[in-house]
C-alpha cells in the first residue's frame, strides 16, 4: 500500500478492516449485534460513560500501570533498552480486566442481568467473574475441558468469585470450542444475556469495542516513554493470541511510523512442525467465529487443532485488525517456540524478579532475540500482559514437580 | 423452472406441504448417505437438506455437532458431499437437494469453483448459516450466475425491515428458524410461529420453510398448517446416531420416522 491509511477510519461501518472482520453470524444474532453496535457507538462518545470507565480503570483496576525499565535484563542482553508495560500489576493480574470493566459497563447500560464469557488461560474468565461480582451480574464462563485441567487455579478463582465454570469437551476442548459454546448460549439467551468476548475477535462490533477498551495500554505507554526518555520507542512487542493486548499497545502508535510493531505468535514446537498456534505465520484467510481473518485450517476449510504451552494463545484465529495490519505491512508477526518461551519465563523471573504469564513470555522471548540486534540508545516496549502465578503448575510439571 | 420452484408449485397445486429432512452428509460414514437419500424420497420427502460437516458448527446443538464429528472422522469433505449428490442424481433427477453448512469450507474451495461444481453435481441451493446477506456481496452474484439458489434464514429476532431485505436477497425458499437457540432445542411455540410466518409472507413471495424444534409427527403436522415446508433435523440425526454401529439399518429407521410425519402432514382434519 503506497499511501498511509487513516487508521482511525477502521473498521468501516460494516466492521471491516480491508477484507477482514465483518459480521459472519447466524441470523438470530444479527439484531443483538446491531443493538450492541448502536449502544456502543453512542457510549464511545459519551463523556459520562468515558468518565465512569476512566474512574474504574484508576480506582478499581489500579491504572496507570507502570512502564518499567528492565535495566539489568537490558544490560545482559547488550542492546536496546527494554521497557516493560506492567499489565501484570492490574487487578486480577492481566490486561484482560480493561476490557471486562468496559464491557460490563456497556452490559449495565443495556440492562442485561447475565453475562457469559469464553476463556482459555482463565484470565479473561477471572476478569469477567470479577466485574460480574462487583456489579451483581449472574456469570457463566465456558472453558475448554483441557484448559480447565491445566488452569485449575483460575477455575477455582472464578468459582470463589461466584461464577459458574462450564467445561466444554466438544471438538478440541480448548479456547475455540469454548467460544463456539458461548455463541450457542448467546443465541439461546440473547434477550437477557450479554456476551463479554475476551479478545479482539468475533463479529463486529467486538474487535473495535475490545480494542477501544485496551487502547489505554498504548496511550499510557506512549506518554510514559516520552516522559522517561524524551522520545518514542523504536519497537513495540506483544504476544498475540486473539490479539487484544497487542492491539491495545499498538493502536495509539499506528501513525508513529518510526515505531516498529511486532506481534509474537505461539510457535509451539516450531511452525515447520505444524504443531503451533500461529495463524498469521502459518495460516490463511477464512471465516470463523463471526469474522474473516487468518486461520489455521486444512485444505478443506476445516479448523485444525492448535498447540501452545500457553492456554491463552491456543487459538486458531486472530483478531481481524492484526490480519489487516499484517497485509498492509504496518506490523510484523513473528513467532517463538514453547522452549524459547520457557527460557524467557525463567530468565525474567531470575534477572528482574518478575514472573510473567507464559503468554507474555512469548513477547519476552522475542525481545531476547531483537534487543541484541539494536543499539543501546534504542528502546523497546514489551507488553507484560499478565503475571505468571497461574502458570506455576505448568512450569512445575515440566520440572517434574507435583504439588 | 428450477427443481425447487417446480417442487413447491406442484405441492401447492395439490394443497400439500413440503417435508424437508436434514441429515449430515457422510454421517456416520460416506457409504450411508446416498442410500439414505433414496430411502427418504421413498418415504415421501420433497426436498433434501444435506449438512456439510464443519469442525466448528457454532449454530448447532450437540446432536448435529456430533454428527459433524462422526462424518469428519470418517473422512467427509465438501468435495465428497458434492460427489454424493452426483451419485444420487444418477437415479433421481427431480428431488431438490440443498446444502446446508458454514462458509469456511466454501471459501476454501472458492466461491466460483464451489458454485460450478455444486450445480454440475445436481445441487439446487445452498444455505450458509454464518453468511448473512450483508456479507454476501461477493458470493451472491456467483451463485446467481451459476443458478444455485441462495437460501437465507429468518429468525425470531429478525426485524420486519430485515425480513424484507432477506426476502429480496434470497432465492429458492426462506427458512424460518422457529426459536432462539441452536438446532435440536426443545420448545416450539406453534402460535408464535404462525404469526411470524404471516408477517414474513407480507414481504416475501418465496415459499417459507420452518425448522428447529420439529421432532415428531404431531409437531410436523402443526407446522405444516402454517408454513409451506417443514424441516426436520436433529430428530433424524439422533436416530442415525442411535444406529451408528448398524449402518444398514439407518435408511429404514430414518424413513420410518419420516413416513409417520408425512402421513400426519397429509391427513385431512
Ligand atoms: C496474560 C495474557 N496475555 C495474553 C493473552 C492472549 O490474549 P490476547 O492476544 O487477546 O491479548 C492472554 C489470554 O488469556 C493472557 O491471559
Amino acid at each position: 500500500m503506497s499511501e498511509r491509511p487513516d487508521y482511525a477510519a477502521f473498521p468501516d461501518a460494516g466492521g471491516h478492516f480491508g477484507q477482514f472482520g465483518g459480521r459472519f453470524v447466524s441470523e438470530t444474532l444479527m439484531a443483538a449485534l446491531a443493538e450492541l453496535e448502536q449502544t456502543y457507538l453512542a457510549l464511545r462518545d459519551d463523556p459520562v460513560f468515558l468518565a465512569e470507565f476512566d474512574r474504574d480503570l484508576a480506582n478499581y483496576v489500579g491504572r496507570p500501570s507502570p512502564l518499567y525499565l528492565a535495566e539489568r535484563w537490558s544490560r545482559e542482553l547488550g542492546g536496546a533498552q527494554i521497557f516493560l508495560k506492567r499489565e501484570d500489576l492490574n487487578h486480577t493480574g492481566s490486561h484482560k480486566v480493561n476490557n471486562t470493566v468496559g464491557q460490563a459497563l456497556v452490559a449495565k447500560r443495556m440492562g442485561k442481568p447475565r453475562v457469559i464469557a469464553e476463556t482459555g488461560a482463565g484470565q479473561h474468565g477471572v476478569a469477567t467473574a470479577t466485574v460480574a461480582a462487583r456489579l451483581g451480574l449472574k456469570c457463566q464462563v465456558y472453558m475448554g475441558a483441557e484448559d480447565v485441567e491445566r488452569q485449575k487455579l483460575n477455575v477455582y478463582r472464578m468459582k470463589l468469585l461466584g461464577a459458574e465454570v462450564i467445561p466444554v469437551s466438544a471438538g478440541s476442548a480448548t479456547l475455540k470450542d469454548a467460544m463456539n459454546e458461548a455463541m450457542r448460549d448467546w443465541v439461546t439467551n440473547v434477550d437477557d444475556t450479554f456476551y463479554i468476548i475476551g479478545t479482539v475477535a468475533g463479529p463486529h462490533p467486538y474487535p473495535m469495542m475490545v480494542r477501544d477498551f485496551h487502547r489505554v495500554i498504548g496511550r499510557e505507554a506512549r506518554a510514559q516513554h516520552l516522559e522517561q526518555t524524551g522520545r518514542l520507542p523504536d519497537a513495540l512487542l506483544a504476544c498475540v493470541g486473539g490479539g487484544s493486548n497487542a492491539i491495545g499497545l499498538f493502536h495509539p502508535f499506528l501513525e508513529d511510523e518510526s515505531v516498529a510493531l511486532y506481534g509474537v505468535e505461539a510457535g509451539g514446537d516450531g511452525i515447520e512442525t505444524g504443531r503451533h498456534a500461529a495463524p498469521l505465520g502459518g495460516g490463511r484467510p477464512g471465516v470463523l467465529h463471526g469474522n474473516r481473518t487468518y486461520l489455521m485450517e486444512d485444505a478443506d476449510g476445516q479448523i485444525i487443532p492448535t498447540h501452545s504451552i500457553s492456554a491463552g494463545l491456543d487459538y486458531p484465529g486472530v483478531g481481524p485488525e492484526h490480519a489487516w495490519l499484517k497485509d498492509i505491512g504496518r506490523a510484523s508477526y513473528v513467532s517463538v517456540t514453547d522452549a524459547e518461551t520457557l527460557a524467557a519465563f525463567r530468565e525474567l523471573t531470575l534477572v528482574e524478579g518478575i514472573m510473567p504469564a507464559l503468554e507474555s513470555a512469548h513477547a519476552l522471548a522475542y525481545a531476547r532475540k531483537l534487543a541484541p540486534t539494536m543499539g543501546k540508545e534504542q528502546s523497546i516496549i514489551v507488553n507484560l500482559s499478565g503475571r505468571g502465578d497461574k502458570d506455576i503448575h505448568t512450569v512445575a510439571a515440566i520440572d517434574g514437580i507435583n504439588f | 423452472m428450477s427443481r425447487i420452484a417446480s417442487c413447491f408449485e406442484a405441492l401447492a397445486a395439490q394443497g400439500r406441504k413440503a417435508l424437508i429432512p436434514f441429515v449430515t452428509a457422510g454421517d456416520p460414514s460416506p457409504a450411508v448417505t446416498v442410500p439414505l437419500m433414496h430411502a427418504m424420497v421413498e418415504a415421501g420427502v420433497d426436498v433434501i437438506e444435506l449438512g456439510v460437516p464443519f469442525s466448528d458448527p457454532m449454530a448447532d446443538g450437540p446432536v448435529i455437532q456430533l454428527a459433524s464429528q462422526r462424518a469428519l472422522a470418517a473422512g467427509a469433505s465438501l468435495q465428497g458431499v458434492l460427489d454424493m449428490v452426483a451419485e444420487f442424481r444418477q437415479r433421481n433427477t427431480t428431488t431438490p437437494v440443498v446444502l446446508m453448512g458454514y462458509l469456511n469450507p466454501v471459501e476454501a474451495m472458492g466461491y466460483e469453483t464451489f458454485a460450478r461444481n455444486a450445480v454440475a453435481a445436481g445441487v439446487d441451493g445452498a444455505l450458509l448459516v454464518d453468511l448473512p446477506p450483508e456479507e454476501a456481496e461477493a458470493v451472491a452474484p456467483v451463485f446467481r450466475e451459476q443458478g444455485l439458489a441462495q437460501i437465507y434464514l429468518i429468525a425470531p429476532t429478525t426485524t420486519e425491515e430485515r425480513m424484507a431485505r432477506i426476502a429480496e436477497a434470497g432465492s429458492g425458499y426462506l427458512y424460518y428458524v422457529s426459536l432462539k437457540g441452536v438446532t435440536g432445542s426443545a420448545a416450539l411455540n406453534v402460535d408464535e410461529v404462525a404469526v411470524k410466518v404471516e408477517t414474513i409472507r407480507k414481504h416475501a413471495k418465496l415459499p417459507i420453510g420452518v425448522g428447529f424444534g420439529i421432532k415428531d409427527a404431531a409437531s410436523a403436522r402443526a407446522i405444516a398448517k402454517v408454513a409451506d415446508g417443514v424441516v426436520v433435523g436433529s430428530a433424524l440425526v439422533q436416530r442415525i446416531a442411535d444406529y451408528a454401529d448398524q449402518p444398514d439399518q439407518i435408511p429404514t429407521q430414518v424413513a420410518g420416522l419420516l413416513a409417520e410425519m408425512r402421513a400426519a402432514m397429509d391427513k385431512s382434519d
